[in-house]
Parts: C-alpha cells; structure tokens; sequence
C-alpha cells in the first residue's frame, strides 16, 4: 500500500514550493505526470514582483504599494488581506530564492536587477534575463533533491478521493505499469497548474489540461471565478509562444498597420505598460477593425532596443523569434496576437490554501485565493506560486501533526480504482466510436471562438449546448491502442472530463456575471457594475448539475475606483 | 507537401523487436517534428507514444533522434529537414519504455553524483547576495541548460562507457563552483577527478554540437579539469616548502 502524510500534485513551483516547505519530519511526496522540469512553470519569461526597491526608479517602493497595484490590476475583485500577505512575503521569498541559487541578473551594485512590467507604479520585477520560470523551477528541484523528497514521476492522478467530507490520497495511474491504484495521504496539495489547452490559441505547454482543477470539482470541491480567463496580449503569431511582456518593460512599441503606436487610444499614460486585460483589448480591437496584419496579428517592435540590449535581457525571445518564426526582432518587429495565458479563478481556497473539504489544500494557478482577482498582474504568478506553495506545504503539515486521523477506507479505494479501470476498459472494448483528441479539437475551437476577449450571451448559451453535445460525443468515445503503458490517449481520455467540467464552468459564470470587469468583458454588458458584481463566483458540482452560488469579496484599504492607466 | 515518418515502434513489453512504422502527412513547412508527431497521433495512430510539455524548446522532454540528428522534436522545423522520408527514433544509449519514451534514469542518475544543488549554509543575508554582474553573466549560461539529455544521448564517451557522468552533470557542476554562493567544500571538485568524471571525455565537443540552449557544456568539462590541475598543483608547491 503506497501511504504518504502529505502527497504534493504537481511538480512546477507550487508544489516544488509546498514540498521544501512542508516539515521535514513528515513523509511528503511529489506526484507528477511529467518529470518535474517538463512542468509549465519553466515558460515563465519575464520575472517575478517584490518591492526590493533595488531599482534607482523604485527606491520608494513598498510591499503596500505592490498590493494597491495588484488590488486596482484585479479590478478589485481580489482579496485585500490575500494580497497583503503575497506582497509582504513576496520579499522574503526572493532572498530565499537567491540564497537557494536561482541566478536572478544582477544591478551594477551587484543587487538583484529589477525591470518595470505591466500595470504597477514601480520597476519591481525581479527577474534571470528572460527565463525567470525555467531557472526558479531548476533551482528548486534542486533544493528538492538535496532534501531527498521522493518523486511519482510519469504518474497521473485521476482522482480526488474524498469521503465524509475528508480527503484522503488520490487515485493515480501508473504509467510505465499501466496500473490504475490509490496512493493515501493524510493529506492532499493540488498544485497542478492551468486548463490553457481548453482554448485553441494559448500560450500554454501541451500538458495543461486542466485535469487536477477537474477533479477537485468532481470531488465536490468548489470552483471560483472560473470566467476570469488571462489573455496574454503578446504571443507569436501562428504558434502563439509566449512573447514576455519584460519585452514591453524593456521599452519594446506595439504598431498597428498604420506604423502608429496605438496604445494611445487606450491606456495614454500607461501606453504599452497598460494591464494584459486592457493591452490584450486594444490589440484585439486593432485586429477586428483591419489595422492588423491579415486580420490575424499587429508588431512588437524591438529595434530601437539595440541588439546589445536584446542580447543581454532577451536572448530567449530572440532564439524563439530565430527559430519558430525564422526572423530576428534586431532586424524585424515580432508579429503578435493575444492568447490564452493564465487562469485567474481555480479552487476554491482561503489564504491558508485549505479548501472547503479537510486535508485538501490547492495553491498556484490551480488554486484561487484569491489575489488576481478579474486580472493577474504580470510577474504575479510566479511569485503566487512560490508564496502560496510555501503557505500550503506548511497548512498541510500544521492539518496532519494537528489531528488524529482514523486510518483511510481502504477497500473503498480499491473499489474506486477498480471502477476507474473498469470504466476505461468499457473505452477500450469498443470496436467504432469517437476519437477523443478530434472531440478536443472541437472543444478548443468552441472556447476560443465563443469565451475568448469579447464576449456575449448568445455566444456562451451557444456553447453551453454544444459542451452538452460533446458530452454525449465523449460518452461514445473509445480507446485504439492495445497497450495500457505510456498511454496518452488513456491521459487525454481521463482528463478530456475535466476539460468538458472547467469548460461549462467557465460559460455559466461568464453568461451569469452581466457585467465588463477586469478579463471578462461582455458585449452586451461593457461596463463594471460593482452593485452587484463585486463578489465572487463559486460553483459547485451536483447531482443536478453546476450550482452556481456568490460569496462577498474581502475589501480593506483600498476602496474600488474606476481603474485608468 | 506530403512526406513520409518512419517512425520507431517498441514496446518492450509486447514486442519481440524494434519496427519502423511509416505514416504520410501533410505538414506546412513552418510545423515543428513535434507538431507533426502529435498530428500522426491524433489522426493516424493514437497509441503512437513521445514525450513532450511545453512545444518551444525550454522544458526539455522532447529530445530524440531525427534523420539521425539528436535535437529536440520542438525546435526541429520541417522546412530546414532535407529529404523523404523523415526518420524518427528514440534517444540512442538508452533503454526504451515505448515508441520514443526512453528510461533516462542513468542521467538523472549522473546528475544527481555531482550534488547538483547550491549549498549556502544560514538564512539568507538581509539584502541579498552581492554578487557582480560579470560573474552572473559567467553563471546564467550554464543555468540555460534544460536537462534535455541531448548531449548524454549524442557523447560517445557515455555511449562506451556507462560510468561516465556525461557532459551535463559535469556543466552542471562548474555552474556551482562559478557561483559565488556556493559552499561547498573545495576537494567536493575531486568526486568527478577520474575517469568517470572530467577525465572520461574524448573532447570531441558532440555536446556542445547538439546542444539545443548552447550551453557549451565541454566548456565546463574543460573549465574543471583546469580546475582540478591547478588545485594539484597548488598542492604540490605546498609539500615542497
């Protein structure tokens, strides 16, 4: 019987986070689909934010100034004392990183460098060239591996096992055996990151389905604020790879086909440093009215940076540009468009990161605190992540010491897991029926057309049918391959459930919420109306369906304004 | 244009041997190995198995063998392969799990004998380490390495001898002795003093050929031999007073 105190999902920055956090006496493990430096988190470019004050343009920086900037991004939809906690840690947390190795660039005074990002008042974005991500994740599976945390690697969870409203391990999938078996834990981190591949065009990693977001609602766990849906303003055209905002922060233009600088029309003071939400808007815009480029993208343009300066601070965007769109932005603007990005909504946690069902924490994209709100601030998901996985390896420690738990129903888990094997066999024994990647094909296209940056009720009652009929589609779906090893089509199935839930959560919550605020911007209703949209959404799943519920944003210091930029 | 994959099949658990398999598909030049890979699954065989995560050539999962070429799948664009058919194979040197799944234990097991972690002992310091622009600069080149195991794969040292640590655990470790944070003790450099460590590379700098991040790593070989002579040698001096 495979028997853990704390079992991590997840192996990006969060659960890294929650597993060097969680107390060294305890039994913790790591699962993970992909080894744990495949995780999503190694695309984050940019940076991350902490008032450091390090930058000669940033020297009266303060934590609380970082949370007014992330409170008025949110359009005030975050929880005031969430972010005050992000925001006062976020320091802290970047001295551990640097004292653990993460080799952040460096000031001439040999300090931390800081670069300016989207929306905030100050340079406090924190950052290693342009691949802050990749090395903050190395160095904590780095750290991971002189504490001897062990790894599930290549293992899917495919369930949430909860029973009398207590949580009590997973059930996963082996995939180099092809077994299907329960793994207990006292208790259970999510930190399985985003749904980006529920949209056609984003600029997530193949592996972020969404799957663990799933389960938790199918546990019985609520989701939150599912309809607040990231668009990156800056992706590769085409490929839609992420192209850093830091590329804006280091002075980059966006130009319309006329060659004008047209975020003038939008965001005057802030200009290309305007929040993703408003960035993302205008580009769109551009596009919809024939100032783009065959009606599909507009230009990020570098030039005036100078090659030494797009050397030394965006090497990694250079070699995307060279080698997914053969051009060199020293030479060439970037062709851009928006694109899925991040994921604002997730499970429903408090700032302890423990969900409403006990010895289930979530932190990270999965999770929703929340501190993003309507909209994430650029450089706030790595340091969400990093914060908020500390907090959940240490509530999920203080959960098993704290309490004497009665040994787990383990027949019952047997029973699921059998079930669970069971069901996919049913798949399997099929002779004809529908191949789930093209019902995924179909799904992407939907979301993408029918829930991406402008949206109207006609659009998302039109979706709701149609993930209905995907349902029914998915119900007669079957497996080809005779092995049950290394079987993504087996992933895709399990987690294609999970794609259907977050994507129908997502439509109720945008067709619900008859408002424009922050990502969620509505057509037919084009402006915020705090009375009575400033509350969050939660859904849960029931027999008869989502149920859709609000609960009441926790407001402090700041008192919601019209947001101007 | 239409073109042929051949494309390595095994399952070791069912098959007796290797196989190739051909598929047609119709890519548009500007589609990536993996793009093409994924689109044969989809549509043409959904048992085909490959890793891969984050398709823009930073999260390593991807690496295997094209037209004979160690890259990874993502970076390899179909407009610069020449000719038909394109041959797809898994990571050479290493066990295959299925298709182009390939058991990377004896890396990460080379990886984890140079103790690939910084050590710095305490809290961290109020203000951060003071570290100087130009030695981060001589860091975050060797920090760009995504542990891809390309240059495991493509090293001929490792292929005849499989105590050698290979060329990333050996880059990995000069990263940290160029890390002025670092404290780890100076004779922890004589663990790879031998010749399954610095002294096992031809110098024939395949790595630092198919090395998708230009990470150099024969650089870092090289770097630590310098490192380990002198610290003889210094030792040398010292018994003569």
């Amino acid at each position: 019987m495979l028997e853990h105190d704390i079992l991590i999902v997840g192996g990006g920055l969060a659960g890294l986070s929650a597993a060097l956090n969680a107390d060294p006496k305890l039994r913790t493990a790591v699962v993970s689909k992909v080894h744990p430096l495949r995780s999503h988190s190694v695309a984050a470019q940019g940076g991350i934010n902490a008032a450091l004050a390090n930058n000669p343009d940033g020297r009266d920086d303060t934590w609380e100034k970082h949370a007014f900037d992330t409170v008025k991004g949110s359009d005030y939809l975050a929880d005031q004392e969430a972010v005050a906690v992000l925001c006062r840690e976020a320091v802290r947390a970047i001295y551990e990183l640097d004292h653990w190795g993460v080799p952040f660039s460096r000031f001439p005074d040999g300090s931390i460098a800081q670069r300016p990002f989207g929306g905030a008042g100050f340079p406090r974005t924190c950052y290693a060239q342009d691949r802050t991500g990749q090395v903050i994740l190395h160095t904590l599976y780095e750290q991971c591996l002189r504490r001897e945390i062990p790894f599930y690697e290549d293992w899917l969870v495919t369930t949430l096992i909860v029973r009398d409203g207590r949580c009590e391990g997973v059930i996963a999938y082996d995939m180099a055996s092809g077994q299907i078996l329960p793994v207990f834990a006292r208790a259970v981190v999510f930190a399985t990151g985003g749904y980006g591949r529920v949209f056609l065009r984003t600029t997530n990693a193949y592996i972020n389905l969404g799957g663990g977001i799933g389960m938790a609602y199918q546990a019985g766990v609520p989701l939150k604020d599912m309809e607040f849906v990231q668009f990156h303003p800056t992706s590769l055209y085409g490929k839609n790879i992420l192209i850093t905002e830091g590329a804006r922060g280091e002075g980059g233009y966006l130009l319309n086909s006329e060659g004008r600088r047209f975020m003038e029309d939008y965001a005057p003071k802030s200009m290309e440093l305007a929040p993703r939400d408003i960035v993302a808007r205008a580009i769109q815009t551009e596009i919809d009215l024939g100032r783009g480029y065959e009606n599909g993208y507009v230009l990020l343009d570098l030039r005036h940076l100078g090659k030494e300066k797009i050397l030394k601070r965006l090497p990694s965007i250079r070699e995307i540009c060279l080698n997914f769109a053969g051009l060199d932005p020293v030479e060439t603007p970037i062709p851009i468009q928006p694109a899925q990005h991040y994921s604002m909504g997730g499970i429903d946690v408090d700032p302890t990161c423990a969900s409403p069902v006990a010895g289930f924490f979530a932190a990270g994209e999965c999770a929703c605190v929340s501190v993003h709100g309507a909209n994430r601030m650029g450089g706030n998901s790595l340091l969400e992540a990093v914060v908020f996985g500390k907090i959940a390896g240490a509530s999920a420690s203080a959960y098993v010491r704290g309490s004497h738990l009665p040994p787990p129903d383990e027949a019952a888990a047997r029973a699921e897991s059998l079930n669970l094997s069971e069901r996919l066999r049913k798949f399997r024994d099929r002779e004809v029926g529908e191949n789930v990647f093209q019902l995924f094909d179909r799904l992407k296209i939907l979301m993408s057309e029918k829930a991406g940056i402008f949206r109207t009720a006609k659009n998302l009652e039109d979706a709701i049918e149609e993930i209905h009929e995907l349902r029914e589609a998915y119900h007669r779906a079957f497996i080809f391959g005779p092995s049950v090893r290394y079987c993504q089509e087996l992933i895709v199935m399990v987690e294609f459930e999970s794609m259907l839930d977050i994507s129908e959560v997502i439509l109720l919550g945008a067709l619900r919420r008859e408002e424009t605020r922050g990502s969620h911007y509505r057509r037919d209703f084009p402006v915020r109306l705090d009375d009575p949209w400033l509350r969050h959404t939660v859904v849960t799943k029931t027999k008869k369906g989502p149920a859709v519920g609000y609960r009441p944003v926790t407001l402090g210091t700041y008192e919601p304004k019209e947001r101007t930029y | 244009m239409a073109k042929t994959f051949k494309i390595l099949r095994f399952d070791p658990t069912r098959d007796d041997r290797p196989r190739f398999q051909e598929f047609v598909h119709d890519p548009k030049p500007t589609d990536s190995i993996l793009e093409c890979l994924k689109a044969i699954r989809d549509r043409q065989d959904p048992s085909l198995a490959f890793r891969y995560s984050c398709r823009e050539a930073v999260c390593g999962a991807c690496a295997m063998s094209i037209n004979g070429r160690i890259s990874l799948a993502c970076k390899t664009i179909v407009r610069n392969l020449e000719g038909d058919p394109v041959v797809i194979e898994p990571l050479p040197n290493l066990e295959i799990q299925k298709d182009l799944y390939v058991d990377l234990a004896p890396f990460w097991k080379a990886y984890r004998f140079v103790e690939p972690y910084l050590r710095a002992e305490g809290e961290p310091p109020a203000q951060g380490h003071r570290i100087s622009e130009e030695r981060m600069e001589k860091v975050l080149p060797y920090a760009s390495c995504i542990m891809c195991a390309c240059c495991y794969a493509a090293c001929p040292a490792a292929a005849r001898d499989d105590r050698y640590i290979g060329p990333a655990a050996l880059a990995k470790l000069d990263r940290f002795r160029l890390d002025p944070r670092d404290r780890r003790p100076k004779e922890s450099l004589e663990k790879v003093d031998s010749p399954a460590g610095v002294w096992g590379c031809d110098t024939v700098f395949r790595c630092n050929d198919v090395c998708p991040k230009d990470v150099r790593p024969a650089d870092g070989i090289e770097a630590l031999r310098r490192a380990l002579v002198a610290r003889k040698i210094a030792r040398l001096f010292k018994r003569d007073k």
